[in-house]
């Protein structure tokens, strides 16, 4: 091999891979092109998933509107827990911890956040149902967490809550527990910021 | 990097050494909390797993005698410096059956009871109590519905002070070192106890051996589970999931109490008992 | 084969490999590509060794001792990532550049120009990864799983975290397009796909895991950053994500992933186990049925790594009889072997003991795997030491005792040269021995209830640890004697090796001269039935 002369450069390389190779390769492109997309696709996947199952205790998050018969002869426990996430500055609790409900029967249940600081904060409230078998019967008709919730300095919002249990909701659940976790909405721009600025 | 300097740490260091040689020879030791397996546990279905994990390693080590067995034997006799002539087989559609059709039948045998015992851990129907559990990077959050009764669990003080890097405390001086805490969570004896588990910043995971538990708490999300203990004692365990710089750091204590005083102790955390304990 | 292949390759069997750098930069032989990768892996090898060396030193006994507990987080992290995808991976790479060509007589890798690409990415994704520990914040110390929300909170390294991880995934895919392109288009004439060695198989099936799995890695951890940097909350619960949803994707690219690390050892014990016997592989084709099936398998299987975070009763019920399941053609694969070895006439040279030791430390490995998937035990195993020993019993008895059997059964076919192999023999049962004083011990500390990514433990788990800092010091430092046996042979000290190397071996690669010339089946060879086992 002559100076300046490279592997790489050879002109004869040039000819090397034939039409067939082309084609399975450029396949291949395709595939593992194709794989990416479909590590996104799992997201919407996974959603569906969750719904049909109740995976992760997600509830809808559009309101719910469906007449049912109620079933008086049968009470169902269901429980109030309100958390607030990473030290967001509010004071968060239900209006009462317990109630006993009538699966399909419409109840209404409050819940009390105080807005701590003296500035302008926005939550957003996130519900998650234990036992998760129960969240997809549980339906809420009217919902804070719908949207996210904005607090004056220093305020007190009461948000009402209005849900079903629906009637089918199996035998072997008497114990339902409706959680909400109060995020700060600015929180997430928040770490941007601190990643940027070499805060560690 | 710096080596440790406190004197003690040099005994200890060569004592280790000492320890791992007799270790190697299989020589015990007069150390009473030397575990080499599974606790059983002091729920039903901890020892439901206990005798599941021991059926399951004995259906291994019965198929490793048979095929190491056979693997030995062969070493020994098929071995060209005994004169071993090689055959030239290489199918055989009879014995490709038997060895795929024998380990169907073995974990069907094993399925049945594994399906069934999960089957009962998911059924938390009637609680006698609930307990939410909030993890916190890196303490434990307590809090018992319906009692107003919740407080922080973090790392026993002795512990704290004994896992600084150089801090001088011989960890074998430390009572339950980093397995103590400084509030534990106290329960009544035979009663079912659901918990509900979440966390307030990443993922961690609440496990105690002897209860046979381990749920992860996520934030956004109530996860659930659920004990009855049978035997009153104290049960230690610690965060399972990596959760950050502390995460050996947040230990699980359960105290198991006749109800008597598990009634007592819940009166005296109550916020009234509190006050007029900090107003005395 | 059409003649212009042919072609090309006659003009270019006048040239010589380039002087110097430049061999190496523009490489394009696949014998220079292999020795690369092989390289970076020991290197890689050494520097995650290095790493263990210092998890184990400071769990010697209980007490920091050495380090502070986040920089212990980012040593396991790394270590992981570095061995994982900078030891394990690369060396099959280089065994698969190197080898596949010798056996299915072709005569380079079908994409030259690509093989070069995709290992030259490699040392800067590797600088890149090894550079975060440089950072403000320090180097990712998540786990390398990554599970958010944790990995969002690591420093500056984040984003180059990811980086390299999409580097890594695009060196893989290519590497994987180049194997099935060369595997598929260039096998000599005579060549069917069931003719075929079980290596080349089992590379053939792995790359087509590659493909599929690398880009969903790369899909979950693009969307880790777009959920750090750009406002979306794939995993964020406060914008409706789910943190969980990160580790289903994850594991559905980790645990094909595990089968990527093992079914290229399997193919070297394959290939090693009958040329030793004297004795065709039994089964050849339910070994590569099984290897088709334990593939599929290992994409329904994901969610066993998962049993804690709360799933439906079916869920848990199907993903624990999915995974058991597995233990069937796993099953095959070894029982196969024993059938192999069976009335053989065995001698018992490096690679060979080597192998053996994968049967039965392997083994063991699957063992605890089948009990791992019983889920009410699971829960009391998932995250404790008993799975630290699980995986290394499978990952280093497995794939790294498979990569050195295959060094040490190949490398006279690379250098010309015989190693020594008494020292072969001494290095391999230092590794054996130690290596099973540094996993055998983890399997109590887990069952008596140690949790895995610790820097610290409570005061009854200081014997087995202490056993096990012992038997990884041990390990080691045997590791530098292989580099020496190693080093010798390549700078020719032992006798010079004939074109069969051993006793009668089937394979093309046995046809070619010791050492293996710069370019080789320039003409397709004829396939005689004396030179495969099938």
């Amino acid at each position: 091999m002559t100076k300046g002369e490279q592997p790489t450069m050879d002109p004869s390389d040039s000819k090397k891979p034939e039409p067939i190779d082309r084609t399975l390769a450029g396949r291949l492109v395709l595939l593992a092109i194709a794989m990416f997309g479909f590590g996104f696709l799992l997201v919407p996947i996974y959603d569906v998933f969750c719904e049909i199952t109740g995976l992760g205790g997600k509830t809808n998050d559009v309101a719910f509107t469906v007449e049912e018969s109620v079933e008086q002869d049968r009470t169902v426990q269901l429980g109030f827990v309100t958390t607030v996430n990473g030290y967001a500055p509010w004071e968060f609790s239900a209006e009462v911890e317990e109630m006993a409900i009538h699966p399909g029967g419409i109840y209404e249940a409050t819940f009390i956040a105080t807005n701590l600081t003296d500035e302008f904060k926005t939550a957003q409230a996130v519900p998650s149902v234990a036992p998760s078998q129960a969240a997809k019967y549980f339906k809420k008709l009217e919902c804070f967490c719908f949207t996210t919730q904005e607090f004056m300095p220093g305020e007190t919002k009461e948000m009402p809550v209005r849900f079903i249990v629906e009637s089918d909701l199996p035998d072997y659940i008497d114990t339902i527990t409706l959680s909400y976790t109060f995020f700060d909405t600015a929180r997430q721009t928040d770490t941007v910021a601190a990643a940027g600025l070499n805060t560690h | 990097m710096r080596l440790p300097t406190r004197p003690q740490g040099e005994f200890s260091m060569l004592r280790k050494v000492y320890l791992s040689v007799l270790g190697l020879l299989g020589a015990s030791r007069a150390n009473a909390d030397w575990a080499l397996n599974m606790p059983r546990g002091v729920t039903r279905l901890s020892a439901e797993t206990y005798d599941l994990h021991m059926q399951i390693f004995y259906w291994c080590c019965a198929i490793a005698l048979v095929v190491f067995g056979v693997m030995i034997y062969s070493l020994i006799r098929h071995r060209k410096s005994v004169g071993a002539k090689p055959a030239t087989f290489s199918h055989s559609m009879k014995a490709e059956v038997i060895w795929t059709t024998i380990p169907i039948i073995i974990l069907l045998i094993l399925a049945v009871p594994s399906a069934r015992t999960v089957i009962e851990l998911e059924d938390s129907r009637k609680p006698d109590m609930t307990v939410v559990i909030t993890a916190y990077q890196w303490r434990w959050h307590y809090r018992y519905t319906g009692q107003d009764v919740e407080f922080y669990s973090s790392l026993a003080r002795t512990s704290g002070d004994a896992r600084r890097l150089d801090s001088g405390i011989d960890p074998f001086t430390v009572d339950n070192y980093l397995l103590d805490v400084d509030n534990p969570l106290v329960v009544p004896v035979g009663s079912k106890v659901r918990l509900l588990l979440t966390a307030n910043d990443v993922v961690h995971s609440w496990w105690v051996p002897e209860l046979a538990i381990k749920k992860d708490a996520i934030p956004g999300f109530m996860n659930e589970t659920w004990f009855k203990a049978e035997t009153v004692g104290t049960y230690r365990g610690q965060c399972a999931e990596l959760c950050g710089m502390d995460h050996g750091y947040m230990p699980i204590v359960v105290n198991v109490v006749e109800p008597q005083a598990y009634a007592a102790w819940l009166a005296s955390k109550q916020p009234a008992a509190t006050q007029s304990a900090a107003t005395n | 084969m059409t003649s212009a292949v042919m072609d090309a390759h006659h003009s270019e069997a006048h040239h010589e490999p380039a002087k110097g750098i430049k061999r190496w930069l523009y490489a394009t032989n696949h014998k220079d590509i292999g020795t690369m990768y092989l390289v970076l892996s020991l290197v890689m090898f050494l520097t995650g060794g290095v790493m263990a060396l210092i998890i184990r030193s400071e769990l010697f006994q209980p007490g920091l001792q050495f380090i502070a507990p986040n920089v212990f987080n980012q040593m396991t992290t790394m270590h992981a990532l570095v061995m994982v995808f900078g030891a394990v991976m690369p060396a099959f790479v280089g065994l698969a550049n190197w080898m596949i060509p010798l056996m299915i007589g072709a005569p380079d890798m079908a994409l030259p120009r690509m093989n070069n690409w995709s290992f030259w990415i490699l040392p800067f994704a590797f600088l890149m990864l090894v550079s975060t520990f440089f950072m403000p914040g320090g180097a990712p110390a998540s786990g390398w799983t990554m599970y958010p929300p944790l990995v969002l909170q690591t420093g500056d390294a984040f984003p180059f975290l990811i980086f390299s991880v999409h580097l890594l995934g695009i060196s893989s895919i290519m590497g994987a397009i180049n194997i099935i392109v060369t595997i598929v288009n260039m096998r000599a004439p005579d060549m069917s796909l069931l003719k075929m060695p079980m290596f080349v198989w089992t590379w053939l099936i792995t790359a087509y895991l590659l493909l599929a799995v690398m880009p969903v890695l790369a899909g979950a951890v693009t969307m880790l950053l777009t959920d750090q940097f750009f406002g979306t909350s794939f995993f964020l619960a406060a914008g409706g994500g789910d943190p969980v949803m990160y580790q289903h994707i994850f594991w559905f690219f980790g645990h094909p992933e595990v089968y990527i690390l093992i079914l290229p050892a399997f193919g070297v014990v394959s290939e090693i186990i009958p040329t030793f016997a004297r004795k065709p592989l039994f089964g050849h084709d339910s070994m590569v049925y099984a290897a088709s099936s334990i593939a599929f398998l290992s994409f329904i299987v994901w969610a066993h790594h998962m049993f804690t975070v709360g799933m439906p009763l079916t869920g848990q019920l199907f993903f624990m009889f999915s995974t058991m399941l597995i233990a069937v053609p796993t099953g095959v694969k070894i029982f196969n072997w024993v059938a192999t070895m069976w009335r053989g006439a065995m001698t018992f040279e490096t690679p060979m003991l080597f192998s053996l030791a994968i049967l039965f430390l392997f083994t063991i490995g699957g063992f605890s795997g089948l009990m791992l998937a019983i889920v009410p035990a699971d829960i009391q195993y998932h995250d404790s030491y008993f799975v630290v020993a699980h995986f290394h019993y499978v990952l280093v008895p497995g794939s790294v005792f498979a990569i050195m059997a295959a060094v040490y059964y190949w490398l006279p076919k690379w250098t010309g040269h015989m190693y020594n192999e008494k020292l072969g023999k001494v290095h391999f049962w230092l590794s054996t021995v130690f290596i099973n004083v540094t996993f055998f011990p983890m399997h109590f500390l887990g069952l008596a209830g140690m949790p895995r990514r610790i820097p610290d433990y409570s005061t009854q788990f200081t014997d087995f640890n202490a056993i096990a800092s012992v038997g990884a010091v041990g390990y080691g430092l045997s590791q530098l004697l292989f580099v020496y046996v190693v080093v010798q042979c390549v700078r020719g000290k032992g006798e010079k090796a004939s074109s069969e190397v051993w006793d009668n071996p089937k394979g093309l690669e046995w046809t070619v001269p010791s050492p293996a010339p710069y370019h080789t089946f320039e003409v397709p060879p004829k396939i005689s039935s004396s030179s495969t086992f099938s």
